[in-house]
């Protein structure tokens, strides 16, 4: 079975090559959306069979690469088309496939009618095909593949109202802002493969001939610069501080996108090649320090902003990036099968808010299509008591709600109580250690907020969309509320494939899974230990009681504000209107970053061109051109046309020269 | 050949009236005359020369010379016509054209 | 065939030759037969293709007596390594496609343009051929006259002021080289060589100031043939004013004869001259990058803007050879046949929209996509692999050019150049949004056509090659690969050389220097010298001389 692992990336894209190609010819709308949910769906029946096979194996033998063919050859350098099925790729082929085949059969109902609907599972299949080559890739190049694969599918994707200037902007932030990231990678890369190469003669970037090879790395300096420049590339792909205002913005596409590509898979491959190359980001202590306090700081800050926000999908989308940067913390910890752990309950969690708030804008959009109203389907401010209308949609929503928030017994319980333990107790920060935890536990407590914020402003109270509109609102079709269902059901249960050790009732599955993929990692990790004593059990409850009761007081907060006393949050904006102001409008970090690097960059252009091509260089070869013009303008008059001028001077000619020759 | 020196200064008095003539009259017939007078001058140089050395090769020259005087009169004369009916002028300062 | 190359480079000219034959009214047929005649050639160059063995010596040669005037012998002295076997191929297989470009774009002088084309192709043919230096030079200056031609006569609205540009400009680096050329040729006759033949002058020991001298004079010709900044702006007057069969090929194989001069020419032949010039030329090289990347962002203009594209490009391509290792310089390769591909493809998608629009402004466009799905399609994937996405053809040169730069001691500068990544999707993504993007308000184009079938069959090829490259990569790299690893040896059996002279660094410019010991420079190396890295035991000895093997 790891012998067809190549089969998972191949079926999405013929599915690809199909739709995109006849998929205008066939218009059949539930042809298409067969295809395209089928190809992934194989993908994961293969997926499944091969996490089968590897569980029936022994742990050493659960790694196998496939060479499909050669790719680049030149010099030293090697890069094949080749895959790597490992436990780590399994779990993410396992998240890409099922929680794909689930978004491809609810954008089929989503997508009814619209224009484009083929291209639309031409680029979904297209980007299943770029995240799996990703997940898959055996060296940093086919990673590379998937890596900026992913990001043009993104750009296609967010671009797909392209008639709209608001998409077509978010696509190419989107675009650029990944590219920045990719700079960083690169320069990873090869600082990397140059180091290995000149210092020990191994030219390769192959992630198991590194690993191999990683003892030989040396903690902090060149490893430093290397992992640094890896984080960049991290930092651009999955929203972290400083890159990440391209992912609110990305919520211009259409919503199973932002739930496929923007919360489940794409914007986890930051963690994900963090956790991949874990062996030797964790020789770096100074790269770890940063990418801990970035992801902390990533997850209070968009936390902040998500509790302002009042469009359904941005409060999601910057919870996205709170998340995530959880799962940054996580890594920067060296809690890797923890951050991996939140990154599978993120998928389905977040999938499933996101389906859900489609289901609900979905249900808006028609009911306000219906009465010709030009209200904004996705404003809350709109919305309310919707869940008697849509009772699944909201169940769902609320299950995926209790488990973001961390309440015990629900998924993002488990993965993020771990890893606020591991911050806590973690051998690398020393005293951050604290600080960490505090900024981890106040994210959380702000996530309870804004996500019961968001499900009481748009499920509880008053429904306050037009009263014409209300009789249309209606619960939306089975195609979406099947994979609503599913997800949701992942989302309350999947937790316990990774309980804590520390409550005892079933192994860590999950951190045990990956425990090949990480003990080398965990090795070099080892010899930091700034921490003497281990932390008691005694102390390990107390914490996960404190966050429980940090997450209940964030929905206390949040239910006194939106549905006991209403007018609360109205007194809050009066009292702190500047506050208020800087948070509503994100901090102000576009307006930053148009003022810092947009604007000087269009100016400088314009000055290179107009001021240094024009003027300067064109100046001087123009003025070379001029000069000799000039001087021909002068002499020119010496043809006065007259033959006997010509002759004259001719004449006068001979003369100097025999007098010359006669009396020198 | 008694006295060569006296033929060419007979020839050098021709070219320089030749020569004068040509840059300072403005008749095309008149300068085309003097253009005549230089190559007889030429001429008689070629032959003094030939006979004073001995050598026929100057002798030929002249024939060439005077071969082609007769086809340039012939083609000169030709073009002042033509010039003249255009213009109704010989004179060469009416004819500027190539200039700047 | 043993003359196979000869026939590929004079084919053309035998359709000038059939071409005076019809009349100039028949527009139809002229067409036609300048199709055929470079589809012929191209159909021809395959055998060259099928037939090459891939090692590093050059095949198909031929070497014939051409001039001998006192001292100077000129030979017809041809043949490809597989260096110059890509670009042979890269300009047959770009020919048809610009010929096939001009059937509705020009409708005045059509004979006359149809054989300025032919004229060009054996021209560029030829520069890339030739192993003779007199022979290289005279096919460098024949190319320049019938692009001089196309840009004046079927040119815009500037068209005069463009060719003039071109011409002088181009006209003030090739007397240069010429000049040089000459020089080479007496230093030479000193020691021994009695042709203009290449290979020659590859074993030709000069000193490091003469060196100096000789490869300033080619550089800058190169240089200004690449472009390099500050010589560059020749090139986006003449390629807005440029027809677009005219554009498409200057951007795809005329400017691939400067990169390709440092490469056959300037490097081996004076290579301690170009390792003293590396840090200079690839600061020229990163400084071109960015400042083309700045400039092309702001441009108003798609066809400038496709023009300062490929200033940048080209800016990779040359720090991936002044790498001098083989990622670097198959990088440069790759790279050099990608932009002839990738912004050949670009200049055509401009030319079709100006067929239809007479109009290249932004501002003019918008919304395309609703309007031409398969024009915006084609589009797309030429602006990714522009940006060079990986999967396309851009990122396998643009990534060992990268890699290769990061290897040698070009480090920092890799890391400035690396950032031009973001600047060309910045740029590339922006111009793509502007014209195809927002909605379709413009009435002039909201009766636009999609592209018809003449199109389509057009690009199709064009887009195969990019995601061909993209792909599978192997067997382009492989033909060129011994031919670089022996470029690469030679040039680092030379710079060893020259380290190995104590002081030999320390040459100044200024005339008039102590000369160096003629025997101290041929001073053989030590055995297992610990800095060279062979790419294979018998190709250790550079610059094997071929001539007299033949």
């Amino acid at each position: 079975m790891f012998d067809k692992v190549w089969l998972i990336p191949l079926f999405p894209l013929i599915g690809f090559l199909i739709n995109g190609l006849f998929g205008k010819k066939i218009k059949n709308e539930a042809i298409i959306g067969a295809i395209g949910t089928l190809m992934i769906f194989l993908s994961f029946l293969v997926s499944c069979g091969i996490l089968m096979q590897m569980i029936g194996l022994p742990a050493e033998q659960r790694v196998f690469e496939k060479v499909l063919f050669p790719w680049i050859h030149s010099g030293n350098f090697k890069a094949d088309m080749a895959f790597l099925v490992d436990p780590l790729s399994v779990i993410m082929i396992m998240v890409v496939t099922g929680v794909g085949s689930l978004i491809h059969l609810y954008s089929i109902g989503y997508m009814h009618g619209e224009e484009g609907f083929y291209r639309f599972f031409a680029y979904l299949n297209l980007f299943c095909m770029s995240m799996l080559l990703l997940v898959l890739g055996s060296n940093m190049l086919v990673m590379f593949i998937g890596w900026e694969g992913v990001g043009l599918c993104s750009y296609l994707l967010i671009g797909y109202y392209f008639h709209k200037k608001s998409a077509g902007d978010a696509a190419k932030k989107a675009f650029v802002m990944n590219r920045v990231g990719d700079f960083g990678f690169l320069i990873g890369l090869f600082t990397l493969y140059w180091w290995f190469g000149s210092n020990h003669n191994i030219w390769t970037i192959n992630f198991v001939e590194i690993k191999a090879a990683s003892h030989l790395l040396p903690y902090s300096g060149v490893v430093t610069v290397a992992t640094l420049c890896f984080f960049v590339g991290a930092t651009g792909k999955s929203a972290q501080i400083p890159l990440f205002t391209w992912l609110p913005d990305a919520m211009e596409g259409p919503t199973p996108v932002s739930a496929l590509i923007h919360a489940a898979t794409m914007v986890t491959a930051g963690v994900y090649m963090i956790g991949r190359m874990s062996f030797v980001f964790v020789k770096s202590p100074e790269t770890m320090m940063v990418i801990a306090v970035v992801g902390a700081a990533t997850a209070i800050f968009a936390a902040t902003i998500g509790t302002a926000q009042n469009d359904i999908k941005r409060v999601l989308a910057y919870s996205t990036v709170s998340q995530l940067g959880y799962m940054f913390l996580a890594m920067g910890v060296g809690a890797f099968s923890a951050g991996i752990f939140h990154l599978m309950t993120h998928a389905f969690f977040k999938a499933c808010l996101f389906l859900g708030s489609g289901s609900v804008i979905h249900s808006m959009h028609h009911a306000l299509h219906k009465i010709h109203s030009n209200d904004d389907a996705q404003d809350m401010r709109n919305m309310g008591g919707l869940r008697k209308a849509m009772p699944i949609t909201f169940l769902t929503f609320l299950v995926s709600t209790i488990a973001i928030s961390g309440i015990p017994g629900f998924s993002g319980f488990f993965s993020k109580d771990e890893i606020l333990w591991q911050s806590f107790s973690n051998p690398y920060h020393g005293n951050l250690n604290i600080l960490l935890w505090v900024i981890g536990a106040l994210a959380a407590c702000l996530t309870a907020f804004y996500m019961f914020r968001l499900v009481f402003m748009t499920f509880f109270g008053e429904c306050r969309i037009n009263p014409k509109a209300k009789s249309y609102l209606h619960e939306s079709p089975l195609v979406i509320t099947i994979p609503l269902m599913v997800l949701g059901a992942l989302a309350a249960v999947g937790g316990y494939l990774g309980m804590p050790k520390l409550m005892g009732m079933l192994p860590n599955y999950f951190e045990h899974w990956l425990e090949p993929v990480f003990e080398l990692a965990n090795e070099y990790g080892s010899t930091y230990a700034y921490h003497g004593a281990h932390p008691s059990h005694a102390l390990e409850w107390g914490l996960m009681g404190l966050s429980v009761v940090i997450a209940l007081v964030g929905i206390g907060i949040a239910f006194t504000m939106y549905v006991k006393n209403t007018e609360l949050p109205g007194k809050f904006v009066a009292t702190f209107p500047t506050l208020h102001r800087a948070v509503y409008n994100k901090w102000y970090v576009d307006e930053i970053y148009d003022y810092l690097f947009v604007n000087p960059c269009k100016a400088l252009g314009q000055f290179l061109w107009k001021g240094f091509d024009v003027l300067v260089i064109d100046g001087v070869v123009n003025g070379v051109a001029n000069v000799v013009m000039g001087f021909s303008g002068i002499f020119r008059y010496m043809q006065s046309g007259y033959i006997f001028n010509y002759a004259l001077s001719m004449a006068l000619g001979v003369v100097v020269m025999l007098s010359y020759y006669l009396f020198k | 050949m008694e006295n060569l020196n006296s033929y060419l200064i007979v020839s050098a008095v021709l070219f320089s009236i030749g020569t004068i003539g040509v840059l300072t009259r403005k008749n095309a017939i008149v300068i085309f005359m003097c253009i005549e007078l230089m190559l007889n001058a030429v001429n008689l140089t070629f032959v003094a020369f030939s006979r004073y050395l001995g050598n026929l090769d100057g002798q030929i020259f002249v024939f060439f010379i005077m071969t082609v005087a007769a086809a340039e009169a012939a083609v000169g004369l030709a073009l002042i016509i033509a010039f003249f009916n255009n213009k109704d002028s010989i004179d060469v300062t009416d004819v500027n054209l190539m200039k700047w | 065939m043993s003359n196979v190359l000869s026939l590929t480079t004079f084919l053309p000219i035998l359709g000038v030759l059939l071409l005076l034959f019809i009349p100039k009214d028949s527009k139809g047929v002229l067409r036609n037969v300048t199709l055929a005649v470079t589809i012929v050639t191209f159909l021809v160059s395959l055998t060259i293709l099928t037939g090459f063995q891939t090692n590093a010596d050059f095949q198909f040669t031929e070497n014939v007596p051409w001039i001998a005037a006192g001292p100077f012998v000129m030979r017809y002295n041809i043949g490809i390594d597989g260096i110059s076997l890509w670009l042979v191929i890269l300009t047959t297989f770009i020919m048809p496609i610009a010929v096939l470009s001009t059937f509705t774009a020009v409708e005045v002088k059509v004979k006359e343009y149809m054989i300025c084309l032919l004229l060009l192709e054996t021209g560029m043919l030829g520069a890339f051929i030739s192993l003779d230096l007199f022979l290289f030079y005279i096919f460098w200056e024949v190319m320049l006259i019938p692009m001089y031609f196309m840009i004046g006569i079927w040119g815009g609205k500037n068209k005069i002021y463009a060719a003039v540009k071109f011409f002088i400009y181009t006209m003030v680096g090739s007397l240069l080289m010429l000049v040089a050329l000459i020089f080479l040729y007496f230093k030479g006759m000193e020691a021994g060589i009695t042709d203009f033949g290449l290979l020659n002058f590859f074993s030709l020991k000069l000193d490091m100031a003469t060196q100096i001298w000789l490869f300033l004079a080619f550089a800058f010709a190169f240089a200004i043939k690449v472009p390099m900044f500050p010589l560059h702006t020749w090139l986006p007057d003449a390629h807005t004013e440029a027809p677009t069969a005219g554009s498409v090929i200057l951007a795809a194989v005329l400017l691939k004869m400067g990169t390709y001069g440092y490469v056959r020419f300037a490097i081996p032949l004076f290579p301690e001259a170009a390792h003293k010039f590396a840090p200079v030329i690839a600061t020229l090289a990163v400084i071109g990058i960015i400042y083309a990347a700045l400039v092309a962002m702001v441009q108003e203009d798609v066809k400038k803007l496709v023009a300062y594209s490929s200033v940048a490009h080209l800016g990779f391509v040359m720090l991936g050879v002044f790498a001098f290792n083989v990622e670097g310089i198959s990088g440069g390769m790759l790279q050099m046949i990608n932009h002839g591909i990738s912004t050949g493809a670009l200049f055509l998608i401009v030319g079709f929209i100006y067929e239809r629009r007479h109009t290249r402004l932004i501002t003019d466009f918008g919304g395309l996509s609703k309007q031409m799905p398969i024009f915006a399609t084609v589009f797309m994937i030429v602006t990714f692999s522009s940006v060079g996405l990986p999967g396309t053809n851009g990122f396998v040169g643009e990534f060992l050019i990268l890699l290769g730069a990061f290897e040698s001691q070009l480090r920092w500068w890799t890391i400035v150049a690396t950032s031009g990544v973001i600047l060309s999707a910045v740029y590339m993504l922006w111009v793509f949004q502007r014209v195809m993007f927002g909605e379709l308000d413009n009435p002039k184009n909201q009766k636009l056509a999609d592209l018809n079938a003449r199109e389509i069959a057009i690009m199709v090829p064009l887009l195969v090659m990019i995601f061909f490259m993209g792909l599978y990569p192997k067997p382009f790299i492989d033909k060129m690969d011994p031919a670089i690893k022996k470029l690469v040896a030679q040039v680092r059996v030379a710079s060893v050389e020259a380290k190995a002279i104590p002081g030999a660094e320390a040459v100044q410019l200024p005339a008039g220097h102590p000369p160096i010991d003629q025997s101290q420079m041929q001073m053989p190396l030590p055995a297992g010298h610990p800095d060279i890295k062979m790419a294979s035991p018998e190709q250790g000895t550079p610059a094997v001389n071929q001539h007299d093997a033949k």
